[in-house]
């Protein structure tokens, strides 16, 4: 029944007025701080560093001298042949020069172990619209997903809000570093049972976000296996695949399902986008690779709504399509992204404060709960607003990730550039020395 | 682009079970025991253990049962598209598959969605692909007639990328189309330096009565993801818009398909020129009221598609009127406003309600960039909104559908070059106006005439002469024969929900003037044959 709002003039619906988009969240307030007091190398030294958006800014220069070396990327050449068939193209199953090269790309990325089919890639604008239409096909309104914590604080947005669909955790902790475990699995499957939800599948992401750390073979074929035995679906986000800078090396699930003959693999789907590993949120380029001929069937009519411009398509088939170029940029981004990686540890580490070892993403996961007032949520925000306010630092809380131990935080590295990521530590390492000398 | 036809979907769905077979075996089971038991235990026995057998009988069944979501209600509207009867249809099959796991399963939402396409929409776009016309070497191929495109004024916009792109990346001086600043995060619901240019662009080709503001804009992939957040916004699941007929196909796939959101239609007669009565418009929604139907607004497309009509400035008053008399929304999608021919003048609900003091927050545009700029492939739309709280919530939900700034930049650079702009405003015009002519003159001389229009890409025409029977049967034996023997693609009216039989959407804009005569000559063998039958 829908709700007249106490609004004296023209009602809106229940998704318009929920508070499901989740902005009010302290993941996003952090945002707003930065936004109204950014910090600038020469104009605002004082301001707010921003840690709190996972971008990759570390390899762009890479990006313009392809474009600048390539004009026809960027243009369709002289009298502009195919530009008509171009502009003009609004066709949901997009340029298959384009999917093509992205099945080459993300071939590349897992080292040629696993093979991908153009045919069988849906492509969305940016990956957030990929897990919304993944979950609009897999779940009815009222079915759920199980999810291990932490996970990304935008699920809770692009999984839920419009798909009336609900998200029931799978506990992840340290003691085993936030690794999923078979026990894991089937207590979250219990508890939405008894809540009386219909699973619908796991939706998983590897590497992981928040913890920066890649998935072990065992454990996905043991989610694999979970989800084989549930009847359930398999969703894997592997956004940062192209993202790990060190040992382990990443496995993909279509790696694993390779090795089993693609068995039982009609429940599994990999979401992937270039906003990670190519540094192109803006773009707004996403996939969805479906072993599902019914997943990849309604998912190419539904992408009707999240269509990615047939320009960037262009563009970006063109680069994805040059060898030599994306060797290069993955063996480069992984080189400066681990020497990032490398430096932020050896600040923290030097400021007194461990991380969880990661090898994969753009950020790592920091463990302040040493710190703590009280181990609890609230001491973990409390925390996260006087390091907000007195450092200047935006660091996304645990909590906002769902994380069940209070006093862990996501901090990115590759947002900005390696002065500015020094600045940031000197700021640390001050607060932690200033702390130390209160407790004396 | 994309179509579900909503009437009479012809709907098999074997893999869907229903209770029914399980209790009729449960009885079957439960009847001959009773018998047993009583002769020993006594009444006791007798009904207990029937009634724990009957209980874990039903458990076992509800485990096994790959069944249909519980929380979707078969829907009664005749026009969505079968939710309703997937639900109503029975399966034996639940008996048969006990302790095997089937399939691993897609939602109902996707389950109406994965069918093949048998629209004719489709399969004329299908035909048309596989076996494109072209002049000189494929004299014999399908005409597209079906799809909403302008081609006319190609070489302008040709002319104009490969005169600014050629130095465009490089994030040199001057170079203000690099990718510097482009490629990090950028608002999703678009660059203010987009949204300021999409306001003079509006305006200009709205006649310039009218002026936009960038902070009630909220920019999306194109004006389908416009139209279905907007649904998202002002409509629950179940509730529903009022809609004049004939309509966009699209908007079945675009208010319904993952809102839940129904559409009302509200019957238009050629005895209007197909314009929308308000008597009409206060009918259905009183009919939609009486099942229990709550409507929250009105959709309209102002130029209309098909038929290519404009709403006056007393009909849009009396629009308004309306909305603020049952306290509900209206959408005006304008996206053809830009496309007028002729001397009639378009006039937006946006001029409308800076005349008058007419609540505003009931009103919603949708635009894009798609007809008036032939650039459909770059996914260019957006919502325009007076309600603060439609666009704080339009504004995060355009997440899922944001424009690509790499395109955002190159339409800004466009839309800042006045020069071109007007120039092919201006050709555009012309040229359209030029093609419509010369289409509909060439119909006129076969018999068929068309709807007054003032504007769009396609003609309304009507073939109701030539349909073999005056029912939706007919027109669409007409359509197969134009599709497979004239080898033309045309949209039936009974796609776009037409509740006259023999009407045709026929778009002009995707051929070149010595097409016109061919098309005209197919038409006429089919012409010819249909009169001699019937």
């Amino acid at each position: 029944m829908a709700i007249e709002i106490e609004q004296p003039s023209v009602g809106l619906s229940k998704v318009a007025v929920s508070k499901t988009h989740g902005e009010d969240s302290p993941y996003f307030a952090g945002w707003k701080a930065y936004d109204e007091n950014p910090y600038d190398e020469s104009d605002n030294q004082s301001g707010v560093i921003q840690m709190g958006l996972a971008e990759n800014q570390v390899s762009f220069d890479l990006l313009e001298k392809f474009l600048e070396e390539h004009s026809e990327a960027s243009s369709w050449g002289k009298g502009a042949p195919g530009f008509r068939e171009n502009a003009l193209f609004q066709d949901y199953h997009g340029l298959k020069s384009f999917r093509q090269a992205m099945a080459n790309f993300m071939e590349q990325i897992r080292g040629g172990r696993a093979k991908f089919n153009p045919d069988r890639i849906v492509l969305t604008a940016g990956a957030t619209a990929a897990n919304e239409l993944l979950t609009f096909i897999l779940a009815d309104p009222g079915d759920a997903l199980l999810v291990p914590t932490p996970y990304y604080p935008g699920f809770d947005r692009d999984l839920r809000w419009r798909t009336g669909v609900k998200i029931v955790s799978i506990h992840c902790d340290s003691s085993n570093n936030f690794q999923v475990t078979p026990q894991a699995l089937e207590a979250a499957y219990q508890c939405a049972e008894s809540m009386n939800l219909k699973v619908r599948g796991v939706l998983i992401t590897n590497p992981s976000n928040p913890s920066g750390a890649t998935l072990q073979r065992s454990v996905l074929e043991e989610i694999l296996d979970f989800a084989t035995r549930k009847n359930i679906h398999l969703v894997s986000d592997e956004i940062y695949s192209g993202s790990t800078f060190s040992s382990p090396e990443f496995i993909s699930i279509a790696e694993v399902l390779d090795a089993r003959d693609y068995k039982n693999s009609e429940r599994v789907h990999i979401v992937y986008s270039l906003s990670k590993d190519l540094g192109l949120p803006g773009f707004r380029v996403g996939t969805i690779y479906s072993y599902n001929d019914k997943v990849v069937t309604t998912a190419r009519r539904m992408s009707s709504f999240t269509l990615i411009s047939s320009q960037t398509q262009h563009l970006l088939a063109c680069m994805l399509s040059n060898k030599e170029f994306t060797e290069n940029y993955i063996k480069t981004n992984r080189e400066r992204l681990s020497k990032r990686y490398d430096m932020i540890i050896k600040g923290l580490k030097n400021a007194g404060i461990e991380c969880l070892k990661g090898n994969a993403g753009l950020f790592c996961w920091m463990n302040l709960s040493p710190l703590l007032e009280e181990p609890t949520r609230e001491g973990e925000l409390a925390l996260w607003k006087t390091i907000l306010n007195e450092v200047k630092i935006n660091i996304s809380p645990g909590s906002s990730c769902h994380c069940s131990e209070p006093g862990w935080f996501r901090v990115c590295f590759a947002n900005m550039s390696e002065q500015t990521l020094g600045v940031a530590l000197e700021r640390i390492h001050k607060f932690m020395e200033q702390r130390k000398r209160k407790e004396t | 682009m994309t179509l579900t036809r909503s009437i009479q979907y012809p709907n098999p769905e074997p893999e869907v079970q229903t209770r029914k077979p399980g209790r009729a075996t449960a009885m079957r089971l439960i009847v001959p025991l009773q018998g047993v038991v009583q002769g020993r235990g006594g009444l006791i026995f007798g009904s207990l253990i029937p009634c724990a057998l009957f209980y874990f009988l039903q458990l076992y069944l509800k485990r096994h049962r790959s069944s249909n979501s519980r929380s979707n209600p078969p829907s009664p509207s005749t026009s969505s598209p079968n939710l309703a009867e997937i639900t109503r249809t029975s399966s034996r099959s639940n008996l048969l598959s006990r302790g095997l796991i089937g399939p691993v399963r897609i939602s109902s939402r996707a389950m109406s969605i994965a069918k093949p396409n048998d629209s004719p929409y489709y399969i004329g776009l299908d035909k048309a692909s596989e076996d494109p016309y072209d002049r000189i070497s494929n004299p014999d191929g399908v005409i597209q007639l079906g799809l909403l495109e302008n081609r006319l004024c190609f070489d302008l916009i040709a002319k104009w990328m490969s005169e600014n792109l050629s130095d465009s990346m490089m994030g040199r001086e001057g170079g203000d189309l690099s990718i510097s600043g482009i490629t990090t995060y950028q608002p999703v619901d678009g660059t203010m330096e987009l949204k300021l240019a999409m306001a003079g662009f509006m305006s200009r080709v709205m006649g310039g009565t009218v002026s936009f503001e960038p902070s009630q804009m909220v920019l999306t992939a194109g004006a389908t993801p416009a139209i279905e957040t907007l649904c998202f916004c002002l409509a629950d699941h179940g509730n529903a818009f009022l809609v004049p007929t004939p309509y966009y196909p699209g908007f079945d796939r675009d208010v319904k398909w993952r809102t839940g959101v129904e559409l009302i239609p509200v019957h238009c007669r050629s005895t209007d020129n197909f314009i929308l009565s308000i008597t009409a418009l206060d009918q259905a929604f009183n009919q939609t009221r009486k099942r229990g139907t709550k409507i929250r607004g009105i959709l309209l497309s102002n130029p209309a598609n098909p038929v290519g009509n404009l709403l006056s400035r007393e009909m849009l008053y009396n629009l308004l009127d309306f909305a603020r008399e049952k306290n509900i929304h209206i959408i005006s999608d304008e996206i053809f406003a830009g496309t007028m021919y002729g001397n009639e003048e378009f006039v937006s609900m946006a001029e409308v309600l800076d005349s008058e003091n007419f609540d505003k927050n009931r009103v919603h545009i949708v635009y894009g960039l798609s007809k008036d700029l032939s650039l459909p492939g770059f996914r260019v739309g957006m919502i325009y909104s007076f309600n603060e709280n439609v666009l704080a919530a339009a504004r995060k939900l355009t997440r899922f559908s944001s424009i690509s700034a790499l395109t955002q930049r190159l339409v800004v650079s466009m839309l800042l070059d006045t020069r071109f702009i007007e120039e092919y405003i201006e050709t555009n015009k012309k040229r359209v106006q030029n093609m419509r002519d010369l289409f509909v003159a060439g119909l006129k001389t076969l018999g068929i005439r068309c709807a007054d229009s003032s504007a769009g890409f396609c003609c309304w025409a009507d073939m109701s002469k030539l349909i073999p029977t005056y029912s939706e049967k007919g027109e669409l034996e007409l359509w197969d024969k134009l599709l497979n023997v004239a080898k033309i693609n045309v949209t039936p009216g009974s796609a776009c929900h037409c509740i006259e039989p023999g009407w045709f959407r026929c778009c002009f804009t995707t051929l070149a003037q010595e097409d016109i005569p061919v098309v005209m000559e197919r038409i006429r063998k089919v012409a010819d044959t249909s009169t001699l039958c019937s």
